[in-house]
């Protein structure tokens, strides 16, 4: 009936769907952006409409969301998150902080641009993005989803030791766990 | 040897329907509890989405054999348990394995899926799952007493231990157990406000507090397993609880209006109360649930 190219497209559809329409978000609160995640998740915006919704832990989560400037103690702790996090998993990088440094971009002790240090699927631009932009930036990522084009995890995987290179420039004390992810 | 069809259509149905039963009204509870907190919500359909994800993620981390070997002891637990019910009264396909004296069993039966957990997340060495199977064991010491009280009450009024005997009991809208047995059925139905672990009883999974306890290190597939385990067990405590009390069903659709019923009080419930403390949840359950079981037995005996 079907041959397996046929099949594995089918699968890979429905797989598609299922991910686009459940992202389990755990959000990384470092900055000030973390104030725009209560009213993104109650009753004026409501993103658990698109299947969108808090996850208590790394392990489970999909989706990273990085709200705001990180601090270079804070990066640490979010590659640990992220390399907890199970595959396939995106990231996005929330206000202007994770693009350019946003207000921070001469601080001594902030990064400038996240994707520099963990691989980003949609920037969600803004000193604050409301709510609104908050969801429009989450159909981005569907959108991405089920076009096949938020490969993070891979890229990650991939061009590991570069991400590694500027992850060790930054964080001076280098002590992480090796995980077997 | 003769092969005894309508069973093994039963059995290999069974766990589907269970489960899509299950998942579904799992997607309802979500959809109900957002119109009440004036929200639009997911689709009915959402939790399906969401194992069908689980199951499909690429890498599943595990920490050594027994969190393998957890979510399979806590689905196993879910499979029996609803296989060692009658689903459909005096049908032959869906009667499954329910023998004289089950109740006793299905009192053994429903703890071991929470030890399977427990021990599944004992192996992954996280503080929040060993702070979340302290409580849920305790929890469970709490409940059960209540439940145990009320199915003895009822074991000895009715002076048998087997389900389908008290199906047969009931045949008649007058004759169902929770109108002559209520007391039994209050401290049942209090106690199944715990077995379900929703608001105010949701201790063991207490996403706020300590990470969603015991599955807080479980990802993928093995969460994916969890959920699925935890939508068939649902159904399986649902018909349990419908044909002790309320008589049982001849058809799917008396079946999904009965438990659906059933289903809404502890969601119901949820919705409106914040959280209890875990020695706060063990006194309630060892007050009032257990003063209606010990005299749904006194009005027995006497």
């Amino acid at each position: 009936m079907f041959n397996d190219k046929e099949a594995s497209k089918i699968v890979d559809i429905i797989k598609n769907f299922a991910r686009k329409h459940s992202l389990w978000v755990v959000a990384y609160g470092t900055g000030c952006g973390a104030i725009e995640l209560p009213p993104t998740m109650t009753s004026r915006y409501d993103a658990e409409r698109f299947g969108i919704r808090g996850s208590a832990t790394p392990r489970q989560a999909d989706v990273l969301l990085i709200t705001g400037y990180l601090s270079v103690k804070t990066l640490k702790r979010v590659i640990r998150t992220y390399e907890q996090m199970q595959e396939p998993k995106y990231v996005i990088g929330f206000g202007s902080c994770t693009i350019n440094g946003g207000m921070y971009w001469d601080s001594y002790n902030t990064i400038k641009a996240l994707d520099r240090y963990l691989p980003v699927d949609v920037y969600i631009n803004g000193c604050m993005p409301r709510p609104e932009a908050v969801i429009s930036g989450f159909i981005k990522l569907q959108q991405l989803i089920s076009e096949g084009k938020a490969d993070g995890a891979k890229r990650y995987r991939e061009n590991l030791e570069w991400y590694r290179e500027n992850q060790r420039k930054v964080i001076k004390n280098w002590r992480m766990p090796e995980y077997n992810w | 040897m003769e092969i005894n069809w309508s069973a093994v259509l039963g059995i290999v149905f069974t766990p589907v329907i269970a489960f899509l039963v299950g998942v579904t009204y799992g997607g309802l509870t979500r959809r109900i509890t957002a119109r009440i907190q004036n929200r639009f919500g997911p689709p009915f359909y959402q939790n399906i989405l969401d194992i069908i994800k689980l199951y499909s993620k690429e890498s599943n981390i595990n920490h050594g054999v027994m969190q393998h070997l957890g979510p399979v002891f806590a689905i196993t637990a879910s499979v029996t348990t609803l296989f060692f019910i009658p689903v459909i009264k005096d049908s032959p396909v869906f009667t499954n394995f329910s023998f004289n004296g089950d109740l006793i069993f299905l009192l053994y039966i429903m703890v071991f899926g929470s030890l399977g957990m427990a021990l599944g997340a004992g192996q992954t060495g996280n503080p929040n799952s060993a702070i979340g199977v302290s409580r849920g064991l305790s929890q469970l010491v709490g409940y059960e007493v209540p439940f145990v009280m009320a199915l003895v009450a009822i074991m000895v009024q009715f002076q048998t231990t087997s389900l389908n005997d008290l199906l047969a009991v009931q045949d008649h809208f007058t004759k169902w157990i929770i109108f002559q047995s209520p007391f039994a059925f209050l401290a049942a139905i209090l106690a199944f406000l715990g077995m379900m672990g929703y608001a105010p009883f949701d201790v063991v999974i207490a996403p706020a507090e300590i990470a969603s306890g015991p599955p807080s290190e479980f990802g993928g597939k093995y969460l994916g397993l969890m959920l699925t385990s935890r939508s068939i067990f649902t159904f399986a405590k649902l018909v349990l609880f419908t044909d002790i009390f309320l008589g049982g069903a001849h058809d799917f659709i008396t079946l999904i209006i009965k438990t659906f019923i059933l289903y809404m009080i502890p969601v119901l419930t949820g919705i409106v109360f914040p959280r209890f403390r875990t020695e706060q949840s063990i006194r309630f359950f060892w007050s009032w649930p257990l003063f209606f079981g010990i005299l749904a037995i006194l009005v027995v005996v006497f």
